[in-house]
């Protein structure tokens, strides 16, 4: 039983990205069941954390609700037919030069080669690194690729942000550079009629869901056991009450 | 042991000297290779990133059939080259057999496995990393394996120069279906063979020492090409990961 104990404040914004019954098998017998049973409704605005422990199916989730996975059963929905942009805990640049990189992400999104070139400057100028607009994407340290990765989503301008683990491989100062960023994008104005951007992401580092989200879901075992307000997912006595196995990761994880 | 020393000495005056039968039958041994090896890759990467990427029954077949057909002598190649080109074979009408033409078909249809499976390892490897961030930004199937291959461009000139290294050193297929006729298809390895069976040593050990300095050249290559690849991708990211 999954019950919000408080509403979180987007909760009566449109819905952006809906899954229903959603099952998700992986592996190449689809033997392993990933995902069970899921059903979540992201509003504009929000920004959703996924939590739990490794293998509870964060990253499939994320990859569900972009579509990058085939369902076993269940339906996904994009209402406002949001444009969606992900990024892994790997930036994945090619090795081409950075300016390249976002053309190319541009180009395959649909915008013609002309006009991509323009756009992919503003988007490295967006992220202070348009001095390394000729530099190969590989040589780059891992701090810079991953805000290049940022720049190249940024420049899509994406209504839903999906993020597996942006700063889980990245140093201490690099993970506070491209949190930074996110948090910033998050609260960016949007363009003119569209919606508020939305963020769900997933993230092993609990000072950043508490720094990050507006509303935090708990996975285990490709199942949804609690889907809470952030705040209330840091009140150790409610999750103690109503959500035992939260309670006992969340302690797990600052002790 | 005489003998053997006198050879090389004479073998090398015949390379340094620029003895004109000597060196027609590297430069032609070198123009059917080339002519082959760029056949075989344009046609054996396209080959491969599809099988990079490609999923259709009986794709686990295919790649079995492939590993299989990699590991086919050349002299069985040649055999069946030379089958296919014979006087009453399906491609009798050419008219090609015993010419350059022959041996750059039998050369082709020898790397040309080679240039399929390790492109399609290079590629689907490449794609299991990168794949997902790809189509997430809105590439196809197809558009996807090119990219990659694309990326993986380095690899894939290693690929080219094994293949080259393949072709240049074999001597049954270029045998049967050319024939090694002096002035016309002779290559090193035929020569070398004929030489060699002649007791012409000298003639045998300066191509055998041609041969010698284009491998080792083509694994200097490779090698500075590995070495090159790892500089371009300098970022510490592959540290943090993996």
């Amino acid at each position: 039983m999954v019950a919000a104990a408080g509403q979180s404040p987007s909760a009566h914004a449109p819905v952006v990205l809906a899954l229903r019954g959603v099952h998700v098998s992986l592996g190449p017998a689809a033997q392993v069941e990933a995902l069970r049973n899921i059903t979540l409704d992201i509003h504009a605005g929000e920004s959703v954390a996924l939590v739990g422990p490794n293998g509870c199916g964060k990253s499939t989730l994320l990859r569900t609700l972009h579509g990058l996975l085939p369902m076993a059963a269940g339906e996904r929905a994009v209402p406002q037919a949001s444009r969606i942009a992900m990024l892994f805990q790997r930036p994945h640049l090619l090795r081409m030069s950075v300016q390249r990189n976002l053309q190319l992400g541009l180009w395959l999104a649909g915008m013609p080669w002309s006009q991509t070139r323009d756009r992919a400057r503003q988007a490295l100028e967006r992220v202070d690194l348009a001095h390394l607009a000729e530099r190969n994407g590989r040589a780059l340290s891992g701090g810079q690729q991953q805000r290049v990765a940022l720049a190249r989503a940024w420049a899509l301008q994406p209504d839903v942000w999906l993020l597996d683990e942006p700063t889980a491989s990245l140093d201490p100062h690099a993970k506070r550079d491209v949190e930074a960023l996110i948090a910033d994008f998050r609260h960016e104005a949007p363009p003119p009629g569209r919606l508020p951007p939305t963020l769900a992401f997933a993230s092993h580092n609990l000072g950043q869901v508490k720094r990050l989200a507006t509303r935090v879901v708990y996975l285990e075992q490709g199942r949804v056991l609690a889907d809470l307000p952030v705040q209330d997912f840091f009140d150790q006595g409610l999750l103690d009450a109503q959500f035992p196995q939260a309670s006992a990761f969340v302690k797990g994880e600052t002790t | 042991m005489n003998s053997f020393s006198d050879s090389v000495a004479t073998a090398l005056q015949l390379i340094l000297a620029g003895d004109t039968a000597l060196w027609a039958i590297v430069v032609r041994s070198l123009a059917v290779s080339a002519t082959a090896c760029l056949l075989a890759y344009s046609l054996g990467v396209l080959l491969g990133a599809w099988l990079a990427v490609a999923r259709f029954p009986g794709r686990g077949m295919v790649l079995t059939l492939l590993n299989t057909y990699l590991a086919v002598p050349a002299v069985v190649i040649g055999l069946v080259v030379y089958l296919l080109l014979s006087r009453s074979g399906p491609l009798g009408f050419l008219g090609w057999l015993f010419s350059f033409q022959a041996m750059v078909l039998a050369q082709s249809l020898l790397v040309l496995p080679l240039v399929t499976a390790l492109t399609r390892q290079v590629v689907e490897d490449s794609d299991r990393d990168h794949g997902e961030q790809l189509s997430s930004l809105g590439a196809g199937r197809t558009l996807r394996s090119l990219l990659v291959a694309w990326d993986e461009r380095y690899a894939l000139l290693t690929v080219l120069i094994t293949a080259f290294g393949r072709a240049i050193s074999e001597v049954g297929a270029v045998m049967i279906v050319g024939g090694n006729i002096d002035g016309f298809t002779r290559v090193m390895t035929t020569a070398i063979a004929l030489e060699t069976s002649k007791g012409d040593l000298p003639l045998a050990l300066g191509l055998g020492l041609v041969l010698l300095g284009v491998v080792l050249l083509l694994n200097s290559v490779v090698a500075l090409l590995r070495r090159w690849r790892e500089r371009l991708d300098g970022g510490d990211l592959r540290m943090a990961t993996t």
